[in-house]
């Protein structure tokens, strides 16, 4: 018999002679709150308030030069282990442990910004904006928690998507986005031609009607109204507003606006990585009326080994969408999945400068679909142009008219 | 009373046990789930490509 960091026993006979050489490494996730007191400790060795900011300079700078220096990594566990390690249960109190530090690390950083009347707004700004970054990747922790069967993972992910407000995404992306992933119709996923700031508003709004009609649909067939106490948007939503009150009653409403902008500031940054993950990526529409069943092909993946860390193999994307229930530390590569250019953190940069993001992306997408465009999920406003530019191949044009 | 099994995460609908979250009491023939219902667990299968349980 072999204990577990967990304290759970796993019988030897299952235990394989394999040994996941991230198994560690995925502590680092939970890491990522302590950044707000890394800030601090910065701020005060240095005397410079730059390091106020350290949560947009660790995803905009730091976590692009790592991916650039450390690289890739795409072996896969074996498959025959992957049930063992699934059921570890270290694995997961690495992803429930990201909870109490995420909300220590919020109130530390308004009691920061208000103590000793307050700092000035340069640096309330760069705190807002670091507990934004960590209240963004939050969100991510809540994706890979919403995801289990599990009554109290669940639960969990609300808990984490509190401080940014977006506790209707476990709903929409679980039971709409799943559902509809790399169709015209999902609001996450982008188009061939589709900026992230026309992707944004769109993602944002069609989410939360999407999930707003699934819960509904639920609560109608309950018999139930959907203005109950059962409606799991509601209740998320109610956690936020517990939240901000205690914040708003422990520091004044003078935070008010940054505790506004720093949860837009979070879901933005998920919105972002919602829009690299399906870029122009489509299913095929069956004879049947149904879309072709979701396969390797409908997501963009990445193997760098830093970016997959802190983010739980959320860029191997596409076993996430074949597997959703899967844990992250079975996810696999696929070699058949098309793979971005750079992690997910460099890839967020570029989506904010639409004519950079164009010139690296459209073109994987055309060779994607080996130089046919019409068969990308293409936005239909730019539909013209793209087909002028990348041309009308001999396939069939069937698609996202 | 059979059961349905999503083949991509092994979520079992029961028609004995319903799904009284999703609004099938227990006792909702599998006939009643509408067929665009999705797998509440996955989202990855819809209600037709559910395959019988067996076990």
């Amino acid at each position: 018999m072999t204990a577990t960091l967990s304290g759970r026993v796993a019988r030897t006979a299952e235990r394989p002679d394999w040994r996941d050489g991230k198994r560690y490494l995925w502590l680092i996730g939970a890491v990522v709150p302590m950044f707000m007191f890394a800030g601090w400790g910065l701020v005060n060795l240095t005397g410079l308030g730059v390091f106020w900011w350290i949560g947009p300079i660790f995803i905009y700078l730091l976590i692009p030069l790592l991916d650039l220096l450390i690289g890739a990594d795409p072996t896969n566990p074996p498959e025959d282990v992957v049930a063992w390690l699934e059921q570890d249960r270290y694995y997961r109190w690495v992803t429930y442990a990201f909870l109490p530090l995420q909300y220590v690390a919020i109130f530390t950083g308004f009691w920061l910004m208000t103590r000793n009347g307050g700092l000035a707004v340069i640096d309330r700004l760069g705190i807002t904006f670091t507990l934004g970054t960590l209240n963004g990747i939050a969100i991510n922790t809540a994706h890979e928690l919403g995801h289990k069967k599990e009554h109290l993972e669940r639960w969990f992910a609300k808990i984490a998507l509190a401080p940014s407000a977006y506790g209707h995404f476990f709903i929409e992306h679980n039971r709409g986005h799943h559902v509809r992933v790399a169709t015209p119709g999902d609001p996450a996923s982008s188009r061939l031609g589709e900026s992230f700031w026309a992707f944004l508003p769109r993602t944002v709004v069609g989410s939360l009607r999407n999930g707003w009609s699934l819960e509904r649909t639920r609560l109608r067939r309950m018999g139930k109204r959907t203005a109950s106490p059962r409606n799991d948007i509601l209740n998320a939503w109610a956690m936020t507003v517990v939240l901000w009150a205690v914040l708003l009653m422990l520091f004044g409403i003078g935070i008010a606006p940054y505790l506004v902008v720093q949860a837009v500031f979070a879901f933005c940054l998920l919105e972002a990585v919602n829009y690299l993950e399906h870029y122009g990526l489509v299913r095929q529409l069956l004879p049947n009326g149904r879309w072709e069943r979701v396969n390797p092909r409908h997501s963009w993946n990445n193997n760098n080994v830093t970016t997959n860390l802190f983010l739980y193999h959320l860029q191997r994307h596409s076993d996430h969408h074949a597997n959703p229930t899967r844990r992250y530390q079975a996810l696999r590569h696929f070699e058949e999945s098309p793979q971005l250019p750079s992690g997910y953190a460099t890839m967020i940069v570029l989506s904010y400068v639409p004519p950079l993001w164009r010139r690296v992306m459209d073109k994987r997408v055309l060779a994607h679909y080996g130089g046919d465009i019409t068969l990308a999920n293409i936005q239909p406003a730019k539909r013209e142009k793209v087909l002028a530019k990348y041309g009308r191949a001999s396939g069939s044009d069937n698609l996202a008219a | 009373m059979t059961r349905y099994r999503c083949e991509v995460c092994g979520y079992v609908y029961d028609e004995t046990a319903g799904e009284p979250r999703e609004g099938f009491p227990a006792g909702t023939p599998w006939d009643s789930v509408p067929d665009e219902w999705a797998c509440p667990d996955c989202g990855v299968r819809e209600k037709v490509d559910f395959l019988p349980a067996d076990d």
